[in-house]
């Protein structure tokens, strides 16, 4: 499979303003100075081998929307945030519009963040496409419907060319969805959220944002380690330090960097993608937070060690 | 008292008591080691100071208990103090960011200073 990252911010999109681009032109100029970048190769090296992430690059701001590709010619994805505006169109631009696609879009929930990017996703308007909507969260079609309304939207949901159809799943039952398995399961979050598994031909991705776990809870930990039990790639919800997720922040309904390490390393899993950036978090700070949750896990190991990384919008892992 | 790979014992500072805990604090012990906190934090008269110089780990499990003394001190008027980190400790407080909310000492005896002074305070 490949995982396509399209939104990886939590809570709202958070684009990067000119004044912090331009700190970045300013930083990366200086730093290269004496580097003669007088090509686009040489700079394109230099930004490369010089450059953290944050200086040469930026995290993103569209909320969540993560594709799967199972290989087949289906579409799969996980939730609608903004970064679904984009995908649609990568997806249109592959295909021109002439030619019908069917989406299958699982949904964690109907939170605004994770389903604003509905509207504005192009193959709903096309006639001829094919768009499920799947979610465990019983209040989908209800949200989806609402937000397609006056005076929010002006463009009704009834007045939508495409196919749309709304499938509820029941948590901890096995769906063939876009030629993969799919399982959902319960999160503590307010108002509800879901997780999704995703197999496929002895591969697995776990999708799990807005998701908090408590940390004394053996039960649920055990719960949420079985569900990722042996993936290849958990996507998980990292939006507060440990500290914030079990004091001020505590029953928010989000996770940390350190619990997803230490639910990862139960499970036997093989990489963990820290996802739903909190937006008060500027580039550099999410490079500090990936090279200490990569310092935890070394100091954690105790078998075969787990790769981390950090979503950003445009990140592609092939598992 | 002892979880399966930690043990701990409190000392009475007169002020302060003092809790000295050892070894890796994690899901298997962090439900005592609560226990233990809340013990010592109701014979403590004005401040709780742990020793975790003998703790070479401790999960988020370990620190959610450390959490809840830290409030239940609070809520009680008592101060509560972590002295004598590890390095590698120390490092897990910073990720966590507990660097932030905790009060941490370098050694008991500056918590001790801090929080509960005149120790074993019999004036002359
Ligand atoms: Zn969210
Ligand atoms: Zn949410």
């Amino acid at each position: 499979m490949r995982v396509i990252f399209w939104g990886t911010r939590g809570s709202l999109p958070s684009p990067i303003n000119g004044h912090a681009v331009r700190r970045k032109i300013v930083n990366a100029l200086v730093r290269g100075a004496a580097a003669n970048l007088n090509t686009v190769a040489k700079a394109q090296a230099f930004c490369e081998r010089e450059l953290s992430f944050a200086e040469a690059s930026t995290y993103g701001g569209n909320s969540a929307c993560v594709q799967i590709d199972t290989g087949g010619p289906e579409y799969l994805v996980c939730d609608l945030g903004s970064g679904a505006r984009e995908f649609s169109i990568s997806a249109l631009a592959k295909h021109g519009s002439g030619k019908p696609q069917t989406y299958h879009v699982l949904v964690s929930h109907v939170h605004w963040d994770h389903i604003m990017g509905f509207p504005f996703f192009v193959p709903a308007f096309i006639p001829g496409n094919r768009i499920r909507l799947y979610s465990c969260h019983p209040k989908l079609e209800q949200a989806i419907r609402a937000q397609n309304k006056e005076p929010c939207f002006p463009v009704e949901f009834s007045a939508l060319a495409s196919t749309i159809e709304f499938v509820p799943l029941e948590p901890g039952k096995a769906y063939e969805i876009a030629g993969a398995t799919v399982t959902g399961m319960l999160q503590l979050h307010g108002n509800d959220s879901y997780g999704y598994r995703i197999e496929k031909d002895g591969k697995t991705v776990v999708y799990t944002t807005d998701s908090e776990h408590k940390p004394e809870d053996t039960a649920e930990m055990e719960r949420a380690a079985a569900f990722f039990r042996d993936a290849d790639l958990v996507i998980f919800d990292a939006m507060y330090s440990l500290a914030e997720s079990i004091s001020v922040k505590e029953d928010w309904g989000h996770s940390s960097n350190m619990l997803g390490v230490e639910l990862c390393q139960m499970a036997g899993a093989k990489q963990l993608c820290l996802f739903h950036h909190e937006p008060v978090n500027d580039d550099a700070r999410i490079d500090d937070i990936l090279a200490e949750t990569i310092r935890f896990e070394e100091i954690t190991r105790s078998g075969v060690p787990l790769k981390v990384c950090a979503a950003y919008d445009g990140l592609v892992i092939d598992v | 008292m002892s979880g399966q790979s930690a043990s701990w014992s409190d000392k009475d500072l007169g002020n302060a008591v003092l809790l000295s805990a050892s070894g890796r604090i994690d899901l298997s012990n962090a439900e005592t080691f609560k226990d233990a906190l809340s013990n010592a934090l109701s014979k403590a008269k004005k401040a709780l100071i742990l020793d975790l110089s003998g703790v070479d780990y401790i999960s988020s499990a370990g620190l959610r208990a450390l959490m809840i003394a830290f409030k239940a001190g609070k809520a009680e008027g008592k101060a509560f103090g972590i002295a004598a980190l590890q390095p590698l400790l120390l490092e897990i407080f910073t990720i966590s960011r507990f660097n932030l909310v905790f009060p941490l000492f370098d050694t008991v005896p500056q918590a001790v200073e801090k929080l509960a002074p005149n120790v074993g305070g019999t004036a002359t």
